[in-house]
């Protein structure tokens, strides 16, 4: 890593970040194994996005770095620095809801909502890339991130009409 | 998707109850704006970690928390030694800091709060335990052996002094009566409720020594009382707790009794003197938080030539582990399906509980009743064969019907289970696909629950306050908890209907005792039944204040009054009328006036069980049928769910689409049950404390689920209404168990159902222990 650290008192080296979160521009200190989802929840007050396992097996951490889905208890902060980041409350334009967050609340694809977050990110991620996924691909695109309310089947019913929708509005 | 097979009774066409409307708080969850626990923030708040036991029975000797306490930023550390003891779980035998010894690896040591997390995780280590390891045990049976080490030495046995028996009826009559007799053993691991928000809870004291608790219980009055205790340890008489309920990241049981880690947290709090939040770790969420124990089922069943049932007979073990929470107290559930799942005269159940050095047990989704049916609905099947009747015609023959009294005392109002038995078979095509062995097969398994509340306590009550304001806004104040299941719509759906308004007037407040009226708490599937009645008679006596006022406002009698819409009319003619604001207004603006207040405490018609266990406990009776198709690859043992059907008779569905989601969201879990999910031990230590090792379903493992909603009109439900939380996983391990012997010929008689077993061990039951 070519960036500077600033060593304090005690020894420990800290690094400046500067990382483009939901549009705007946010410089911090962090240490070297801080990772990204504590500087979003810590920090920055972002705390939409979910620790569920911090080992990158549940996804509910999951953010948009340049627009690809990470589990951000997985990426070191420096390692966001200079990089775009999506979060949930992100996604949101003027107060209008995304569609696939329109579509979790109207097919019941939220319970107690832990996972909703970094599903919708999944999905989001999903949909930029392949805006009408088969059911087998939105399967394989969310299964990193668990649930254990819904059975999945509400979600991904969910993701299947949000990009029908979003396909319907484009033509 | 679902089919309604039953029509909507009564005529009356409903406006909000039986509509398939979004849950409340869906819109704050899917913006990342709901307040779990993990979010909770307060100025000058500590974080407090816990110090685990490193044996799994073991002397301590000593305990030098010097390090810890000079460690800069830490501002408290506690252990059984500098504070009051306090003694956790209905028996009272769990200590929330351990002293002398412990008792298991995921006993709670010491308690550190510090600045930061990563300031508490540092004291925690520099805390220093001397232990003398001592003889340990993990096998109930061994546990129960004389001169196995003892838990508790006190008690003098490892045994729990709950000796849970029923008798019904003459079982040994009733097995000299059978023609065929079944006798097997069942065995079910250990599994664990795998909530993505992990536990945990924030304690702050107000200067006056009041305190608060945020906290995602399942039961928020009874925590109350036990937070009551701690201060009472701590010397602060006659001072408030108040808890308030953060958005729950899911809860299963889980967060049914409170736990060490909360009183840590108050310690913490208290001598810090400071607010400090504690929240585990997965890891910690894994080995420490209570969980759904293993058993042993001895099991017989018999029947007639002419495929009657004559008795049943069941004896069970079960791992308490280290100490006891409510997983001692399931076989009062388990005797449910035991006594009154068919038709069965004679039944004798005995359960022993048995303390070990395992994890220990708590609620989880079902509360015993899994287990139980796994064992009964497995071995029926088996019985079936063996007198030569087809199991799902055995199952018609012997089904529960409306009306009947069951020996253990249950009054059985509604009874879909025909209807569901039918459904699930044209749904499974049952009579084309059945009985090849190719390698392909179908099963089904029924299932008994409560569905209007349980009377565990002497209350099985709920309360609910309403006021309405100046716009004819309604606020609903309900003692209930809603942990994602839709509690808040349901509730509101009721209200909704039953007060003439629309559901978006409405807004459901749950979650603050300083607000609310009590509530037992969100368990045994009873929050629709028991907190919906409580929103529906508080509406009721709204609606009553708000048509008298009317009456004098439109000069017609009260009793030709109704609202809809928001607008109270007459019904003998509707043009006079008068928009419900106004009516509310009228009330306020003037000398002399009112305000519409209504509240009611509903308390489910329903006894206790007696000394000999039987009683009406429940007000309602659910009953469910789960069908599966299975494909067993032959090279690798692997069970694939081609088809999933379950037929539920709900009462009636106050909201379909919430309600397809409890059925999908428990057949998830007991799929899971059935083919992967087992918390693995080894001397108690758990071996998969994380998702990668502990298997539950993901999007690629989820089979399509065919939901099937049977409607049979409670008498005493709200609109006809039955609880469902917990039944939805209830039937899954049978159906499936049931099927893969359809498909192979292969009884598997433990759980999980994993590709080995089906592979190398066809009979279960020759295999002790999942470890």
């Amino acid at each position: 890593m070519s960036m500077e650290a600033i060593t304090d008192k005690h020894g420990v080296k800290r690094y400046l970040i500067t990382l483009n979160v939901n549009g705007d521009s946010y410089t911090k200190v962090v240490k070297g194994n801080t990772v990204l989802v504590n500087v979003l929840r810590d920090d920055l007050d972002l705390t939409g996005t979910k620790k569920g396992c911090e080992l990158g097996d549940c996804g509910s951490c999951t953010v948009l770095m340049d627009g690809k889905p990470v589990n951000s208890c997985l990426v070191l902060a420096v390692e966001a620095d200079g990089r775009e980041i999506t979060t949930i409350e992100g996604l949101a334009q003027h107060e209008q809801l995304d569609r696939l967050q329109d579509s979790f609340v109207n097919h019941a694809a939220v319970q107690c909502g832990y996972c909703t977050p970094g599903m919708i990110m999944s999905a989001k991620a999903l949909l930029s890339k392949n805006p009408d996924p088969t059911e087998q691909e939105v399967r394989e695109a969310i299964a990193g991130n668990l649930c254990r309310c819904t059975g999945y089947v509400n979600i991904v019913k969910a993701v299947l009409a949000a990009a029908k929708a979003e396909g319907g509005a484009a033509r | 998707m679902a089919k309604v097979l039953e029509p909507e009774s009564g005529g009356v066409a409903l406006q909000a109850v039986g509509k398939r409307l979004p849950k409340l708080d869906a819109l704050d969850k899917v913006q990342g704006k709901a307040v779990y626990i993990h979010d909770l923030k307060m100025p000058r708040m500590l974080y407090g970690k816990i110090l685990w036991s490193r044996h799994a029975h073991a002397r301590i000797l000593n305990i030098d928390t010097s390090r810890a306490e000079k460690l800069p930023g830490v501002r408290a550390v506690i252990t059984g030694y500098n504070t009051p003891e306090i003694k956790v779980g209905f028996l009272k035998d769990n200590p929330v800091l351990k002293k002398d010894k412990v008792r298991q690896y995921r006993d709670e040591v010491a308690a550190v709060a510090a600045e930061s997390l990563e300031i508490a995780e540092e004291a925690v280590r520099l805390i220093e335990v001397e232990y003398e390891p001592l003889p340990a045990v993990f096998d109930p049976v061994e546990a129960m052996r004389e001169g196995a080490p003892l838990i508790h030495e006190e008690k003098g046995s490892n045994i729990l002094k709950l000796p849970w028996k029923l008798i019904c009826g003459d079982p040994d009559e009733g097995r000299r009566q059978a023609d065929f007799v079944v006798e097997e053993t069942f065995l079910l691991p250990w599994v664990t409720h795998c909530c993505l928000g992990t536990s945990g809870c924030l304690a702050e004291f107000q200067p006056g020594g009041n305190l608060t608790v945020y906290s995602p219980t399942q039961i928020r009055y009874l925590a109350q009382r036990d937070f009551l205790e701690a201060m009472a340890a701590l010397g602060l008489k006659d001072k408030r707790v108040r808890v308030v309920s953060t958005a729950i990241g899911g809860a299963f049981g889980s967060k049914l009794d409170t736990y060490p880690f909360e009183f840590i947290t108050i310690l913490l709090a208290y001598y810090a003197g400071r607010p400090v939040k504690l929240v585990f770790s997965r890891e910690e969420e894994f080995f420490a938080t209570p969980a759904r124990q293993k058993v042993e089922a001895k099991i017989a069943q018999g029947c007639t030539r002419e495929g009657r049932l004559t008795f049943r007979d069941v004896e069970m073990v079960l791992d308490n582990g280290a100490y006891t929470s409510w997983g001692a107290t399931t076989p009062s559930v388990m005797m449910m399906p035991i006594s009154s799942l068919y038709k069965v005269p004679n039944v004798r159940y005995t359960a022993r509980c048995v303390y070990t050095n395992n994890i220990y047990a708590t609620a989880m989704r079902g509360y015993g009743n899994p287990q139980a049916t796994f064992a009964i609905e497995s071995q029926i099947d088996a019985l079936a064969e063996q007198a030569g009747f087809d199991p799902l015609e055995f199952r018609m023959l012997n089904a529960n019907t409306a009306g009947e009294v069951t020996p253990q005392g249950f009054k059985v109002g509604s009874c879909g289970m025909k209807e569901c038995l039918e459904a699930v078979r044209e749904s499974l095509n049952w009579n084309e696909k059945r009985g090849k062995r190719n390698g392909r097969g179908v099963g089904v398994g029924s299932l008994i629950h409560v569905g209007g509340g349980a009377r565990i306590y002497k209350s099985d009550a709920c309360g609910t306050i309403i006021k309405l304001d100046d716009f004819a806004k309604v606020t609903v104040m309900s003692g209930a908890t809603d942990m994602g299941q839709g509690s808040d719509t349901v509730i509101a759906q009721i209200v909704a209907e039953e007060l003439g308004v629309c559901i978006g007037d409405i807004k459901v407040i749950m979650g603050n005792t300083d607000l609310e009226t009590w509530d037992v708490g969100a368990h045994a599937s009873r929050t629709t039944f028991v907190a919906g009645n409580s929103a529906l008679y508080a509406a009721r006596s709204a609606k009553e204040q708000i048509l008298a006022l009317a009456a004098s406002l439109l000069n017609e009698p009260q009793e030709d009054l109704a609202i809809k819409n928001s607008v109270v009319y007459s019904r003998r003619n509707p043009a006079v009328s008068m928009q419900l604001e106004r009516v509310l207004r009228a009330a306020h603006f003037k000398t002399g006036g009112t305000q519409i207040v209504a509240s009611h405490f509903y308390d489910p018609p329903t006894q206790m069980l007696d000394k000999e266990m039987k009683g009406n406990f429940s007000a309602a009776y659910t009953y469910g049928v789960h069908g599966a198709e299975v494909e067993v690859d032959r090279e690798t043992g692997r069970v694939e769910i081609l088809k999933y059907v379950i037929a539920m008779d709900v009462g009636k569905a106050i909201n379909p689409m919430l309600l397809e989601g409890q059925l999908e969201g428990g057949a998830a879990m007991g799929i899971g049950y059935s083919l992967m999910e087992n918390l693995q031990t080894e001397k108690g230590k758990v071996l998969n404390p994380n998702f990668l090792d502990y298997k539950m379903l993901t999007f690629a493992d989820m089979p399509e689920i065919t939901s099937i909603i049977v409607e049979t009109g409670e008498r005493f439900g709200p609109f006809g209404a039955k609880g469902i939380g917990e039944p939805p996983l209830v039937g899954s391990a049978p159906a499936i168990a049931n099927a893969v012997y359809d498909a192979t010929g292969k009884r598997v008689r433990s759980l999980p159902l994993t590709p080995e077993k089906l592979l190398f061990d066809a009979d279960g039951s020759e295999e002790r222990g999942g470890e």
